[in-house]
């Protein structure tokens, strides 16, 4: 029998826990409802878009043009004019506030540039600290402004009409720069959610091997570490993949999230990305001397994960430090990885500055885990 | 003459400072049935999981199978069966998946027909496809056995095999503990039980980590120097006498056996001085008994408990 590594114990070990997975509805259901569960929270928040906005005016201007597009935005369902302004002080302190969630500004002269053609600038200040609410508003605004006009641009002044734009939208976004939408929001589920599933479904197979005595009977036959950590994670490689199936088949079905690169480049990244979070749930089995011990870890290193990714705030946008925290996280790349793959087409020599440090991740990780394995009971 | 199965010496095992373990010399021969006693926490568990490589020793030496204890535990995990103290194979594994498990992790050849053989063997059979949780203590044990001896280990280390088992299953258990040692497998295997002590070929009892005695029953109780009386009489009398006999200087024992008391003392003359003034008594029939392999074990755990009190020091002593 070889001493180093063995392909019979390997399965042994698979077998073993695919049986055992089987058996464990709890830990089944919780496999795929917290995905579920997830989608359907984010994918609520996503999904509703939100109408009748409240919004602030200054009109500086009062030409048919401007009156034009105040009641076009009245009569569009995103936005509820509830404030007129007289200040541009005023317009920042309503926005700063949170009285509304944009504010429309009317330069002085607007209707007399608009005339000249001068393509007067209207300027509209976007709360976009949750770009979900936002976003739909922000998207129709050209559009609703370009409506209002084109009555008033008939005759001689068909030159003007939207065809080249009479008039500039200019968006300012306020308290988030990046403007995540729900392009940038799905696919960072799923690296969020296979984080969280992953790391606690290991750390809590070898934790809960110990506590119920069977880690004895375990140590006392011949198996190596390297067979029983692959045996452990190879079924949850599985469930993983299940996991992103459910929520990309979501994200095309529910929110129409394009897929522009190689679903074979996003596969490649998934797996690594997937073992190196099994690699650290093994990790802390090996560290955590009961269950609860496993999951408050795997807790403690899911929220820098969803803090510092860049899932939840923009990643240019933090300090430094936390930048650096958040570039040794597996979190990080693979947000990238899946944002460039599926909604930029990256390929593989694109995705590989992201790709490379999961790989040193996992090395890494397992390396230190099989030397924590420890094979005795002291 | 071949060598012994297991050879250890001086084997210590500390836990926070304190020997749990204490310099044990244990020999045992192959194709014996070697009997592991001693009072609870006294160490039996660990010496067996010292032995087949899941703890590493503090001090000592020795080896098992011819393999060195310390560094060739991969080696010995290959050859022995090891039966745990707490059940610890799969509860939500079937009886049949538990034992495809272990045969797969020691890539045997003809898995499906040594599992089959194993069921058989053991009359697990018809429950193959119960899950383990589901088993009586009874039928654990049983699946815990054909476990173990699954890949044909040249020893086999049970660990109170028997806790918790009723007569008949238990007497059966022996029975097939004894026809495998017949087969050549060599046997160490710690109990409570003083009927299973007497069904083994020798036996070495435990007391506070320290080994007390070994040998052959006959052997530990006519070793332990123990002189015993057994008197018979009318229940009356006999309680009475118990009452006033026992805290005598020379008396270390006093305990009814049925209708017979058993008085033990370590020092002959002492005792036999104790209780010649109880021997004129009436209706009591007086008779120089042997001590049971109890009494023996009772009085060797005193001796030592005595000497660990007065010399608490002596449990840290470091192994060679
Ligand atoms: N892992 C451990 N850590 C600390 N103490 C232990 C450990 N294992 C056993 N002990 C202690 O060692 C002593 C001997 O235990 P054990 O070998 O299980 O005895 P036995 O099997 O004879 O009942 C007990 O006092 C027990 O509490
Ligand atoms: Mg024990």
């Amino acid at each position: 029998m070889s001493r180093r590594f063995s392909l019979s114990r390997l399965l042994a070990m698979i077998i073993k826990e695919f049986i055992q997975m089987k058996r464990d509805r709890l830990t089944f259901a919780m496999m795929v409802g917290i995905p579920v569960l997830q989608l359907l929270l984010f994918g609520y928040a996503i999904n509703s878009d939100p109408k009748h906005l409240p919004t602030a005016v200054l009109a500086q201007d009062n030409s048919p043009f401007s009156r034009a597009i105040i009641a076009g935005l009245q009569t569009s369902d995103y936005f509820r004019l509830t404030r007129t302004a007289a200040t541009v002080t005023e317009v920042e302190d309503l926005v700063a506030r949170g009285r509304v969630q944009f504010a429309v500004e009317i330069p002085a002269g607007f209707g007399r540039d608009l005339l000249r053609g001068d393509h007067p600038a209207l300027l509209v200040i976007a709360d976009a600290t949750d770009p979900a609410a936002t976003g739909n508003a922000v998207g129709a605004l050209q559009r609703i402004v370009d409506s209002a006009l084109t009555p008033l641009l008939d005759g001689p002044l068909t030159a003007l009409a939207p065809v080249s734009g009479p008039v500039e939208v200019r968006i300012h976004r306020r308290y988030n720069p990046e403007g995540l939408t729900q392009y940038n929001i799905v696919p960072g589920l799923v690296g969020t959610i296979l984080t969280m599933t992953m790391i606690i479904m290991t750390a809590l197979a070898v934790t809960r091997e110990r506590e119920r005595g069977t880690m004895e009977n375990l140590l006392a036959m011949p198996v190596r570490p390297l067979e029983v950590m692959l045996g452990k994670l190879a079924p949850f490689i599985l469930v993983g993949a299940a996991q992103v199936m459910v929520i990309a088949a979501a994200a095309r079905l529910l929110f129409g999230v394009p897929m522009v690169g190689n679903p074979a480049v996003l596969a490649l990244g998934m797996v690594v990305f997937i073992s190196a979070n099994l690699t650290m749930g093994f990790l802390f089995s090996t560290l955590a001397r009961n269950q609860l011990q496993a999951m408050q870890m795997s807790f403690f290193f899911f929220l820098p994960s969803i803090l510092m990714s860049g899932f939840m705030f923009p990643f240019r946008g933090m300090p430094d430090w936390a930048q650096a925290i958040g570039e040794v996280l597996p979190l990080t790349h693979f947000l990238r990885i899946v944002r460039g793959v599926m909604l930029k087409g990256n390929g593989l020599p694109e995705i590989w500055p992201e790709l490379w440090p999961l790989l040193l991740f996992l090395l890494a990780v397992s390396a230190l885990a099989i030397r924590r394995y420890r094979q005795t009971l002291d | 003459m071949t060598d012994p199965v297991i050879a250890v010496r001086g084997l210590t095992k500390r836990f926070g400072g304190r020997a749990v373990v204490d310099s044990v010399d244990l020999e045992v021969e192959r194709g014996q049935i070697h009997g592991f006693l001693g009072p609870n926490g006294s160490g039996k568990t660990t010496t067996i999981r010292l032995l087949c490589g899941l703890l590493v020793p503090d001090g000592g030496q020795g080896t098992c199978l011819g393999y060195d204890i310390r560094r060739q535990s991969w080696a010995i995990k290959q050859r022995v069966g090891y039966m745990t103290q707490k059940f610890s194979l799969y509860e939500d594994l079937t009886i049949r998946e538990n034992l495809d498990f272990v045969a797969r992790l020691y890539a045997l050849p003809d898995r499906r027909i040594r599992v089959a053989a194993a069921l058989d063997r053991l009359g697990l059979a018809d429950r193959r496809d119960q899950l383990a949780g589901t088993l009586s203590g009874g039928w654990k044990q049983r699946l815990a056995l054909a476990a173990c001896i699954l890949h044909e280990p040249d020893l086999l280390l049970l660990d109170e095999p028997t806790a918790g088992v009723d007569p008949k299953a238990r007497r059966e258990f022996w029975d097939e503990i004894h026809a495998l040692a017949a087969d050549g497998m060599t046997v160490l295997v710690s109990t409570h039980y003083m009927d299973e002590a007497e069904r083994c070929h020798r036996i070495a009892y435990l007391a506070y980590g320290r080994l007390l005695a070994t040998g052959t029953v006959e052997q530990v109780v006519q070793g332990s120097g123990l002189a015993t009386w057994h008197v018979s009489g009318p229940d009356r009398q006999i309680a009475a006498l118990a009452r006033d006999l026992s805290g005598r200087p020379g008396v270390e024992m006093v305990a009814p056996f049925g209708a017979t008391l058993h008085v033990s003392g370590g020092d002959g003359a002492r005792l036999d001085a104790a209780v010649a003034a109880f021997q004129q008594m009436p209706d009591l029939r007086w008779s120089r008994g042997l001590p049971t392999l109890e009494d023996a074990f009772i009085h060797l755990m005193g001796g030592a408990r005595d000497n660990f009190a007065a010399a608490p020091t002596a449990a840290r002593r470091s192994g060679p």
